[in-house]
């Protein structure tokens, strides 16, 4: 067993995923390495990782949020940006996390028209969506399909 | 500022309005930064330990897999610690190479039995259905107070 001694503890990570057809993650790393302050910036495909002290990180995405507040996204990180157990640089292949936010990109348009929707209307003029049934009753028709394909 | 548990716990488009809203949204980064920038004994990549799945007893029996008591040591306090919680119900990206499905159950069971105020979704597929998405997680979170 070996001792486990943790890099840049008290520190947060943070994604920011732009989603934008008039901003590139790359222009929004030189805007953010304009205005940082002491945290560390990693340049990915969907945007950007942000290490540091908590308050300069906030701090730091705030501005970078007013480039376009309805296309950029953030979302928390457990690992430092790069850290060797989860970078795909020495594994190959995406990282398992990607595929969660690969999904997720394929939504972000909806979602950015919505924040932009909601601010010119008030939320209460829009209805409700319809709410997911609690459990998939299973079909009388199927259930006796499965009992008759059990018989000999 | 009301805690808000999000399943799927790695959703991106939860995260960010829970937290734009004025909300702490619980995901399982939390949960994982804790662990990873915690001192101790090496246990890659995750720094789940073997003492992990026993804290996971707390809310699965012992014959339940290892996985799953293992995963419930990360979510099991969040659950506990919520005093909200949204679910978007059609989450495949929940269960894959990182998920597990009867660990998946087991969150929206508890979630449920907590009692606290739940918001049930699915993704949006369209603009329109888009601007309901966010509505009713505005309308839902302005709802538990002390937002923005």
């Amino acid at each position: 067993m070996t001792d486990y001694v943790p890099m840049r503890p008290g520190t947060v990570t943070r994604y920011v995923v732009v989603e934008s057809l008039t901003i590139t993650p790359s222009e929004l790393a030189i805007r953010a390495y304009e205005i940082s302050q002491g945290v560390m910036i990693k340049e990915t495909c969907f945007g950007l990782a942000i290490n540091g002290e908590e308050q300069a990180v906030d701090s730091l995405i705030a501005k970078l949020r007013t480039m376009e507040p309805d296309h950029i996204f953030v979302k928390d990180r457990g690992f430092l940006p790069g850290d060797p157990r989860r970078c795909r640089a020495n594994h190959g292949g995406a990282r398992p996390g990607f595929h969660g936010i690969e999904f997720e990109t394929a939504v972000l348009p909806y979602i950015s028209h919505g924040l932009t929707e909601i601010r010119s209307r008030p939320y209460s003029d829009i209805p409700l969506p319809e709410s997911p049934p609690e459990t998939k009753k299973l079909d009388v028709y199927k259930l006796k399909k499965i009992i008759e394909a059990q018989e000999p | 500022m009301a805690k808000v548990f999000i399943y799927p716990a790695t959703s991106l488009i939860l995260s960010d309005l829970v937290a734009r809203y004025g909300h702490t949204p619980l995901s399982s980064a939390i949960a994982i930064r804790e662990r990873v920038q915690t001192a101790g004994i090496e246990s890659a990549p995750l720094q789940i330990t073997p003492e992990e799945p026993k804290k996971g007893l707390k809310w699965a029996a012992v014959e339940v897999p290892s996985g799953v008591r293992g995963r419930m040591s990360l979510y099991g306090p969040m659950i506990e610690e919520c005093e909200a919680a949204i679910v978007i119900n059609d989450a495949d990206l929940a269960f894959g190479c990182m998920g597990c499905a009867r660990t998946n159950e087991l969150i929206k069971f508890l979630v449920r039995e907590k009692g606290v105020p739940r918001l049930d979704l699915d993704y949006p597929k369209s603009e329109e259905e888009g601007v309901q998405f966010v509505a009713a997680i505005k309308r839902f979170l302005d709802g538990l107070g002390g937002g923005r």
